[in-house]
């Protein structure tokens, strides 16, 4: 929309780029014109470590179906990565204290 | 003469904004004679292959064509502009001061050419197109400006503007000295149709020298071949309407070929 709306996620992770591996601390999304999709306008994410100047990125631009769909499986894959590391409930009754 | 001339195209170093040193894409036609000198604003992702060719086409239709890339300040020569986009992006976008001291860089050095006329001509894209509209009521010089499709020239919420924008381009347009050509897509978001009327009323009311063309079937950007916005019929209308206007008003004699 011609906008510099961006919205700031904090992070903890790392990211992999044009320079191999980077740990990185935030992420810019907006929603705007794209630099290389052919679509009118993109979810955009750059993902960055400002606390390392923010020079590098890791960039997607996604369709706005797709981004959501993104979404939903991001939350269902912690959902089921979550209760598959869990640990096994105990076997032997733990006595109440 | 051959009826397709020949061009020069190469990226070449510009004084902006405070004498800032940075760098544009140039182009202008091989032969003999003087040509008429047109800026090229690219739009908000940053200077992209697809401004390269715009200032291409408009060389072989016969002008020097110059783009400053508007971000250059963010990285150093030779990293790649999209990153310097996104980084201008998160740092909330340039400042429109900066755009015109670029832009009046960008004029100088068409000027300084010892192939030139000394005629310029603004065209802009997206922001660009906003940026050719201040650049059309606060740069002396300008013979015409073409605005395409560009977006917040009216701005409704004051909450828009801010320390580097921080004024509507249509409170200015009293200021305005040169003919303005306006390309809108009526699908457009952003200027939507009711936008572009409110700007064309001003216009009007103040007595400027402008021309308005709307386009059925058309939104955002679509003139750009690199987009799904492209509209082949609409944007091949819009085109032979830019170099009409251009060279009613930068007397572009060594243009010949009909717009394509």
């Amino acid at each position: 929309m011609c906008s510099y709306i961006v919205e700031k996620a904090a992070l903890v992770g790392s990211a992999k780029g044009r320079k191999g591996w980077m740990k990185i601390d935030t992420a810019n999304v907006y929603y705007d014109h794209p630099y290389h999709s052919t679509l009118d306008h993109v979810l955009a994410i750059d993902f960055t470590n400002e606390g390392e100047g923010g020079r590098d990125r890791v960039a997607v631009e996604l369709s706005a179906d797709s981004a959501r769909a993104l979404i939903d499986r991001i939350l269902a894959a912690l959902a089921s990565g979550e209760a598959a590391h869990a640990l096994p409930a105990p076997s032997v009754p733990v006595a109440a204290e | 003469m051959s009826f397709y001339q020949g061009l020069q195209a190469e990226t070449v170093s510009f004084r902006g904004h405070n004498g800032d040193q940075g760098e544009a894409y140039y182009a202008r036609p091989t032969r003999a004679g003087k040509f008429p000198g047109v800026v090229v604003i690219h739009h908000i992702p940053g200077w992209c292959e697809w401004t390269t060719e715009v200032v291409r086409k408009l060389a072989h239709h016969g002008y020097a064509a110059i783009s400053p890339h508007l971000y250059f300040r963010e990285g150093n020569p030779g990293e790649a502009p999209d990153d310097l986009g996104a980084r201008i992006r998160a740092a909330g976008g340039v400042a429109d001061a900066q755009v015109m001291g670029d832009v009046a860089g960008a004029m100088a050095y068409l000027r300084a050419q010892p192939n030139a006329t000394g005629k310029i001509g603004v065209i802009g894209f997206c922001s660009g197109g906003r940026h050719t509209y201040l650049a059309a009521c606060t740069l002396p010089g300008i013979d015409a400006a073409v605005d395409c499709w560009g977006g917040n020239v009216v701005v409704d919420d004051p909450k828009a503007l801010n320390d580097k924008r921080p004024v509507a381009p249509i409170d200015l347009t009293e200021k305005m000295t040169c003919p303005l050509l306006g390309i809108f897509g009526n699908d457009d978001a952003n200027p939507t149709a009711d936008q572009v009327n409110r700007t064309e009323a001003v216009l009007k009311k103040l007595g400027k020298t402008y021309e308005f063309h709307r386009y059925d079937g058309a939104g955002h950007a679509f003139f750009n071949t690199l987009r799904d916005a492209y509209r082949p019929e609409q944007a091949i209308d819009g085109w032979r309407r830019v170099f009409d206007f251009f060279n009613r008003n930068l007397a572009a004699s060594a243009s010949s070929i009909a717009a394509e």
